[in-house]
């Protein structure tokens, strides 16, 4: 909008186009051109496991903005993302077809449990462009039913962050349990391929990759848009003191349930990027402690901003991959610790962090409102009569 | 399951003899016109004979006037005899055994001996089990006996015995009968049945609906009973959390791991006495963990609020974040200590349960738990209501500006009624030792339930935990028979939510402009 | 409608049994009326059977001793709380009773609350934006909608009489206590309200923007009505045309200053401890 702002927008989009260059150039390149012992070389499970990290970057975006904008704590983002993951899983879960242990149509999974019939909800699965559209409107329209509810009687706060806990464990329940249709506990897995290319094709994965950097692109466009936008203002208003929106003549609730949705469509879209490059979906991704996992990533990485959402997505995930692979014990004491540190001490997590190293190398100019000078106030006042 | 197949095998066996009219065995009556008493020591010799009817009369004499201490001397012919004389022998051993077990001083063996005999289908052993009814001073074991005297009747020759045992068995309300009694009705119903089939079938219709009722009955109560201790189990969990909550306005997300420290205070405790103390006293760990858990847990939860809670005042989501973190380190530290299960054992009293109706069990354990959730809410209350700090708690709760201008030091109020929560934490881990094993997810498992039930029954006021508690417990107990366990909690999600509609900060709600 | 009319007719001998309510207005011409409104917490009546109601364009003050209801009546008439009995009539013929408070704010009635509240996060011009009068405040409105050079135009002469026109760009959380009242009336302002309802509006500020602060009342009383709720008498002198004394939910008395100030009930209730001289 004006002055200001305009001078800091074009730096932040020129470390977005940096950032994109290098996610979707180098990094792609230096997995193909470098021979496999060079230094250089990023080993498809590397990656790989990049991807992942980068969709689940894409969920943080969508968690920013219900909680680090809005101020409002969902502790059951996992749902969606599960939901997306599963709608993705189910289309390659039938396209296995005869591959499969049991050599049948229907998945290995059902003939184990003796379902002689595909159940009704799988069948549109069939199709691809379905399962990429369901995987969005699936988790979108359950947080629609789910957030009309709950924001129209205006649960808030304290309330709506246990009841979006309770979500996600029913939602593990109901997964977990339902063995004849869903896989349970062993969810849906052993996927060979998607619109027929082999998933174990490094360069399949490869291309998977290059679509979850520009999915992560286009939201973190679109989550810009939003949050530059006047509605963007109307979210951060509403975190700021809900009552005076109210009392400004908006409806609170209704943009609540438009951020949960978005939020929710970004996790479905997560899960369906992350379905095939992980290639496994258990609802052991779903419940409680994922869901609050998630919180954390947003948590480290930095509130209300989107690069610092993503950031801490990547770099918690990292983290974790590092660590349990070297001291799998004390993986949960380092995520508990996190939590407790950066609520209690880093407040603004990682983008935080670096602003402030910033701010401290370049003291000179001091940034931030003018000093309150009352007599000039006063004086602009008096003007006015 | 186990005891529907043995019902089973029980009706299988007496349905088997009764249709095919085999004389194994004779009703009671029978004894009277036996063949002249032979000596025992004769019918022994004969036990295994090879010759047929020779082997069952001696069978029939043994078990009219054998008693356990032929056992010995069975067992040894059982050893070099052919297969069809050690399977001739086996029942008769079963039985005599059975009849020294009904003098048994434990009660259950006394019961379980009686339900054996009556599916023998052995109605010779009628005698034994009245003599033994007389002297029993156990009115389930007595309800036992009689019940299996009466399954034992109905392989009776005479109809009209069979009619008065159908209808006594629908008097007992006795759900062993039911499989056979629906044998009867079956062979009532064939076209070629007689008069007196008929008869005795429509005895052991009715028979059969009186016990059905009887069933639905019982079952209801002990839903209602497992709802109760569901209810209570809830309740102990979420009066600190709710306490806490009203108070500081945060939800401690470690809550359930403070319970962990009152359940492993518990087990470090038994073992402490295992290793230290005469067997004898063993069951004196169990009063002793009370205090130990709840000071354990009052401490950690201390530690916490003077570490963590005590910088993220008002802003309860960041509290709630930090407590979970909070959580994570404790629940793996206690697997890294502690490894992945260890059970508490039950102190004597606590051990069995007790029958209060026909078909109605209620196990010591939950009684215990639902006798503990009503102490703790006396406790409470005279706690909030007698005491100083009681006062002073419910000023801060109601209005901490206010109440600090009064000069209540609302820090410390805060930092004793934490610790005070967690205390009650552990105690909700204390008692949980008795339903379920101790690890380190122990608190994990009810812990969402318990953050539903702060948040339906709302703040401040002790009477909305209590509903919530109950109407939680209760609702998922109710459901769960028709739902199923899984389909149930989705059930009280949506009835939470609904709920939620119509008061949003819960049943009790603080009013006007206390509340945003 | 007209049921509502028909009502408030039948209403109205009662009403004016109250005749020194009568000899200042009639109905007919109040934008807001509340007529026998009780407002019931667990049994304390914070308004008790309330009769009251303001002309278009009137600049109102009301007075009463701390708890006598005065917060409670605007509570009740912009839907923040819900009156137990009795009914509350904005304009002609609109029943308030039942409705949200966002529909009431679209009705037209604005707000400043009595602790000051801005959006501390935002900067003072993003305040006013979000305050400005639009067609829609919805969502996707908002989504899509671009300031227009008439909107900003606005805003600055707002921030103008206000006096942050230097501080358009600050975060709001930073400015002080009085800047912030006076934000918060700027934003109220862009509202563009047919009534304002504003609460204790000079607590925690010097003289001198108390003065410029009933200027500013004054000002916009010309074009829209007006209810200010204050303690300060020195300050209700400066502003007021009319008074209403509030004591324990009623009404005790209404009129012009000295009128008020020379009523012995009022006197005894709150000028008299209040120690106000007149
Ligand atoms: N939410 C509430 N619950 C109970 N009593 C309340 C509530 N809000 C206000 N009151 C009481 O109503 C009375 C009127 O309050 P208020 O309208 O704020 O008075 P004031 O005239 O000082 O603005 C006071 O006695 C106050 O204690
Ligand atoms: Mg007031």
């Amino acid at each position: 909008m004006s002055d200001g702002t305009a001078d800091k927008n074009r730096s932040g989009g020129m470390a977005f186009w940096a950032v994109g260059a290098i996610l979707l150039v180098v990094m792609p390149l230096l997995n193909i051109l470098p021979p496999e012992d060079s230094w250089f070389h990023l080993s498809d499970f590397s990656l790989n496991r990049f991807g992942k990290f980068l969709a689940f970057g894409i969920l943080a975006l969508g968690l920013d903005l219900i909680w680090g904008y809005t101020g409002i704590l969902s502790l059951g983002q996992g749902v969606f993302f599960g939901l997306g993951a599963y709608c993705m899983g189910m289309h390659l879960m039938l396209t296995i077809g005869k591959e499969s242990v049991y050599g049948t149509e229907m998945p290995d999974f059902m003939v184990w449990n003796q379902v002689k019939e595909l159940p009704l909800f799988w069948k549109p699965f069939y199709s691809f462009p379905v399962a990429v559209i369901g995987s969005i409107l699936v988790p979108m329209a359950f947080a629609l039913v789910f957030g009309f509810f709950a924001f129209r009687s205006r649960i808030k706060g304290v309330y709506f962050a246990i009841i979006t806990q309770a979500l996600a464990l029913v939602a593990w329940l109901v997964f977990n349990r339902n063995d004849t249709n869903l896989g349970g506990t062993n969810g849906l897995t052993d996927f060979k391929q998607v619109i027929g290319y082999r998933l174990s094709e490094p360069s399949t994965q490869l291309v998977l990759y290059i679509i979850t950097v520009l999915c992560l692109g286009a939201s973190y466009l679109f989550c810009q848009w939003i949050i530059r936008s006047r509605a963007g203002r109307v979210l951060v208003a509403v975190r700021d003191s809900e009552k005076r929106v109210v009392f400004s003549g908006y409806t609170p609730a209704n943009y609540k349930l438009f951020v949960f949705v978005v939020a929710a469509a970004l996790a479905g879209l997560a899960g369906m990027l992350y379905a095939p490059q992980v290639g496994i979906i258990t609802p052991a991704q779903i419940g409680v402690l994922p869901s609050l996992e998630m919180v954390i990533w947003v948590a480290v990485g930095g509130r209300a901003s989107l690069a610092g959402a993503v950031l801490g997505a990547v770099s918690v995930n990292y983290g974790r991959s590092v660590l349990t692979n070297y001291f799998p014990e004390l993986w949960p004491f380092i995520l508990g610790g996190l939590f407790v540190l950066v609520v209690l001490l880093f407040p603004d997590g990682l983008i935080g962090m670096m602003r402030k190293a910033k701010s401290l190398l370049s003291r000179s100019k001091p940034d931030g409102g003018k000093p309150v000078v009352p007599a000039e106030k006063a004086a602009v006042l008096e003007g006015k009569r | 399951m186990m005891i529907s197949l043995g019902r089973t095998v029980a009706a299988l066996s007496l349905a088997l003899f009764l249709f095919s009219g085999h004389s194994w065995s004779i009703a009671a009556e029978g004894a009277i016109t036996a063949p002249p008493i032979s000596s025992i020591e004769q019918a022994l010799g004969q036990v295994a004979s090879e010759d047929e009817s020779v082997r069952s009369a001696a069978i029939r004499l043994l078990i009219e006037q054998g008693d356990v201490s032929l056992v010995p001397r069975l067992e040894e012919m059982r050893a070099n005899a052919s297969r069809s004389i050690r399977q001739a022998i086996k029942p008769l051993m079963d039985l005599l055994k059975n009849r020294a077990k009904l003098a048994s001083p434990d009660s259950d063996v006394r019961r379980s001996a009686a339900t054996d005999l009556g599916s023998s289908g052995n109605p010779s052993v009628i005698p034994w089990l009245d003599a033994a009814r007389v002297n029993e001073s156990n009115k389930w074991v007595r309800y036992t006996m009689e019940e299996s005297v009466t399954l034992l009747k109905l392989a009776s020759d005479d109809p009209s015995i069979i009619a008065a045992a159908a209808e006594k068995l629908g008097e007992l309300g006795s759900q062993n009968g039911v499989p056979v009694l629906k044998q009867l009705v079956a062979a009532g119903a064939v076209a070629e049945a007689t008069e007196q089939q008929k008869t005795v079938a429509m005895a052991a219709a009715a028979a059969i609906v009186r016990i059905e009722s009887w069933g639905a009955w019982s079952n209801a109560i002990e839903t209602l009973f497992r709802g109760i201790s569901l209810s209570s189990i809830l309740l102990i969990m979420s009066l600190g959390l709710a306490i806490v909550f009203g108070l500081m306005g945060v939800i401690n997300m470690a809550h359930g791991e403070l319970m962990m420290v009152g359940a492993y205070a518990t087990f470090v405790t038994q073992q402490f006495f295992t290793a230290w103390f005469p067997s004898d006293m063993f069951d004196w760990y169990f009063p002793v963990a009370l205090p130990v858990a709840f000071l354990a847990a009052a401490g950690s939860g201390f530690l916490l609020e003077a570490t963590v809670i005590r910088f993220l005042y008002g802003r309860p989501l960041e509290t709630m974040l930090a407590t979970w973190g909070v959580s994570l380190v404790l629940m793996q530290a206690a697997r890294v200590y502690f490894g992945d299960l260890t059970a508490v054992v039950a102190p004597g009293p606590l051990r069995g349960g007790m029958q209060v109706l026909v078909g109605v069990y209620l196990p010591y354990n939950r009684i215990f738990i639902i006798a503990l959730s009503i102490i703790c809410v006396l406790g409470i209350y005279f706690a909030l209501f007698k005491s100083n700090l009681g006062l002073r708690v419910r000023a801060v709760t109601q209005n901490r500006n206010m109440s600090a201008c009064l000069g209540i030091p609302t820090r410390k109020v805060d930092s004793y009624t934490f610790a005070f929560g967690s205390g009650l934490a552990g105690i909700a881990g204390w008692a949980l030792t008795m339903v379920g094993n101790v690890d380190p997810g122990l608190g994990q498992n009810y812990i969402v339930d318990a953050f539903m039930v702060v948040v339906t029954g709302g703040v401040g006021k002790l009477a909305g935990t209590i509903v919530a508690s109950l109407g939680i417990g209760g609702l998922n107990k109710l459901i769960e028979p028709s739902f199923g366990a899984v389909y149930g909690k989705v059930f009280i999600l949506v009835m939470v939510i609904l709920f939620l509609q119509w008061r949003p900060s819960g049943l009790f709600a603080m009013k006007g402009r206390n509340a945003d | 409608m007209g049921g509502n009319r028909l009502c408030l007719l039948r209403k109205l001998p009662c009403w004016r049994g109250s005749a020194e309510m009568a000899e200042q207005s009639s109905f007919q011409n109040s934008i807001i009326y509340l007529d026998g409104v009780t407002v019931d917490y667990d049994g304390f009546k914070a308004l008790n059977n309330l009769t009251f109601m303001v002309d278009y364009k009137e600049l109102r003050v009301v007075i009463g001793p701390n708890g006598a209801g005065k917060t409670t009546l605007l509570d009740v008439i912009c839907g923040k709380t819900k009156a137990a009995s009795g009914r509350v009539v904005f304009g002609r013929d609109v029943d308030l009773k039942g409705k949200h408070e966002d529909e009431i704010v679209a009705l037209g009635i604005g707000r400043k609350f009595q602790a000051p509240s801005v959006y501390g996060f935002l900067s003072v011009w993003e305040n006013l934006d979000l305050s400005l009068k639009r067609s829609s405040k919805g969502v996707f409105a908002t989504l899509f909608g671009k300031s227009t050079a008439d909107e900003r135009v606005r805003i600055e002469k707002n921030l103008e009489t206000i006096g942050l026109k230097d501080y358009a760009h600050t975060r709001a959380g930073s400015l002080s206590h009085g800047q912030k009242q006076w934000l918060e009336i700027g934003m109220v302002i862009l509202q563009d309200p047919s009534l304002l309802l504003v609460d204790e509006p000079v607590a925690g500020m010097t003289d001198e923007e108390t003065e410029q602060t009933g200027q500013l009342l004054q000002s916009l009383a010309e074009k829209q009505a007006i209810i200010v709720i204050e303690h300060d008498m020195e300050f209700v002198r400066q502003i007021a045309r009319v008074v209403t004394v509030l004591h324990e939910g009623t009404v005790i008395c209404e009129g012009s200053v000295e009128k008020v100030q020379a009523d012995d009930r009022v006197r005894e209730i709150y000028l008299g401890r209040q120690k106000v001289a007149h």
